[in-house]
């Protein structure tokens, strides 16, 4: 029996960019066409809960970035060794250590961002933008990819729950970033004007008012609209 | 696909312990720093009840260490009011989240003495710590007496995991200020402590026992009392052995 050995020609494949038009798109679609919160209405739980200022939101924005990229980059090298039957516990194992990572060098080096936020940086774990983005790409595509398109997922949750932030502080504490905005704006009117704080917006009900404005405002913009 | 059990076994026992060796680098790594983060924070917690919070947030960690190490002593005493000279000993290593579980006659009890600026035998007030249950879990919190170890001259307060925005209000400005000024003990010098009252908005500014509670959290209120009351009556040794050399010291 004689096997016959065909050499196929090695066709080298120019080497895809770095950042292609494809892989820019891995980035730019979740943040407005399919943004993992207003479209998706993913993550939902921690966009309420932590933001009712702007620094610890900017925290919890930069760990998520961080946990997202990582856990599909490591997925995603792992993706073909990983055993189908136990791969959700697999890829929540990966999540959970990357959070307890998180949350250790919060613990060194941002004490009080720490005590702030330590319960909400546990439930990164439970975010359903890491599953999600998981289970629908890093199990199917190389690790590079996986990691923009985990970036890009997460910055399109950033800047919503900092633009949702940003509103809830200023108009609930008068300040942004701890900088006391109504106080100054105030002082310009002379001494008897005083710009009044809405104790609503500090209570997660605020969040969800301005979450639904931002899909508002966005759904009118794009035309997208729920099947 | 589908893989053999073996397969299945073997890949999470591997993943387990890569993930498991990880772990326990990244702690064993940040350890240090970690440990250094925690015991500045509970300097702050201390300085908490003699100075603003604003001054301290306006600290860096190392004018938070020189402040501390030129304006507090420490001593450790035990239910007697005698002090623990035990080897070893010092105020810092106690923890009072352990010694909470032994019973009061077990605990030993640290005494963080505040001195005037410039002046290390002059005593500007007394701090002592405290735990106790919230309506989750723990709150804990430091409460400076002045000299005459009777009148609140500051408090700090917090919490494991009390509820945002009621409990958790405890660690507020506003509603560890209501305490400046309350007493410990009425005239005949019994322990009366500070109580939150139920119901927020009423003015308690004439009562030296009482202080405005915080609405729709009132099981943290009567939480942070409880603590106060038996921590004080842990100190109460102390305390009548203080003023009693005073008064000594007076005649």
């Amino acid at each position: 029996m004689s096997t016959e050995i065909v050499e196929k020609p090695l066709v080298v494949k120019p080497a895809e960019p770095l950042l292609s038009k494809r892989r820019k798109k891995l980035i730019t679609d979740p943040l407005i066409d399919d943004n993992p919160v207003t479209v998706q209405v993913l993550g939902i739980c921690s966009s309420l809960a932590v933001t009712t200022q702007m620094q610890p939101t900017l925290v919890m924005a930069i760990s998520v970035i961080f946990v997202v990229a990582l856990s599909n980059f490591a997925i995603s090298l792992m993706r073909n060794t990983i055993p189908s039957r136990v791969r959700i516990i697999v890829q929540l194992a990966v999540v959970a250590t990357l959070v307890t990572i998180v949350s250790e060098i919060l613990k060194a080096f941002s004490y009080d961002m720490y005590k702030e936020l330590s319960v909400f940086i546990g439930l990164i774990i439970t975010n359903c933008i890491v599953m999600g983005r998981l289970e629908a790409f890093a199990m199917g595509n190389k690790p590079y990819d996986s990691m923009l398109d985990g970036l890009g997922s997460a910055l399109g949750y950033s800047w919503i729950i900092l633009t949702v932030a940003f509103f809830r502080e200023l108009w609930g504490s008068g300040s942004v970033f701890g900088v006391p905005v109504f106080e100054y704006v105030s002082s310009l009117f002379g001494p008897d004007f005083k710009l009044a704080t809405n104790g609503l917006m500090v209570t997660p009900v605020g969040a969800f008012i301005i979450l639904g404005l931002i899909v508002w405002v966005q759904r009118t913009k794009t035309g997208y609209v729920e099947h | 696909m589908q893989q053999s059990n073996t397969y299945i076994i073997v890949y999470s026992a591997v993943l387990t312990i890569i993930l498991g060796l990880l772990l326990s680098g990244s702690a064993q790594v940040l350890g240090p720093w970690q440990q250094e983060a925690i015991a500045l924070d509970k300097k702050k917690q201390i300085l908490g009840a003699v100075i603003s919070a604003e001054e301290i947030d306006a600290m860096t960690p190392e004018q938070v260490n020189a402040f501390y190490a030129s304006r507090i002593s420490s001593t450790v005493v035990d239910i007697s009011g005698k002090e623990i000279t035990k080897e070893g000993i010092t105020a810092e290593k106690v923890e009072i989240a352990k010694d909470y579980k032994k019973t009061a006659e077990e605990r030993s009890y640290p005494v963080f003495i505040f001195h005037a600026e410039g002046k290390p035998d002059q005593v500007e007030s007394y701090i002592f710590p405290m735990y106790g249950a919230g309506l989750w879990d723990a709150i804990w919190g430091y409460v400076a007496l002045e000299t005459d170890l009777n009148t609140i001259a500051g408090i700090t307060l917090a919490h494991a995991s009390e509820t945002p925005g009621l409990g958790a209000r405890i660690t507020e400005g506003k509603i560890q200020a209501r305490y400046v000024g309350k007493k410990i003990f009425d005239e005949s010098g019994a322990l009366i402590a500070v109580m939150m009252q139920k119901g927020e908005g009423k003015d308690y500014s004439s009562d030296a026992h009482k202080v405005d509670g915080m609405s729709g959290a009132t099981i943290t209120g009567n939480g942070v009392n409880t603590m106060l009351k038996s921590y004080m009556g842990c100190y109460e040794a102390y305390i009548k052995s203080k003023t009693a050399s005073k008064a000594v010291a007076v005649l």
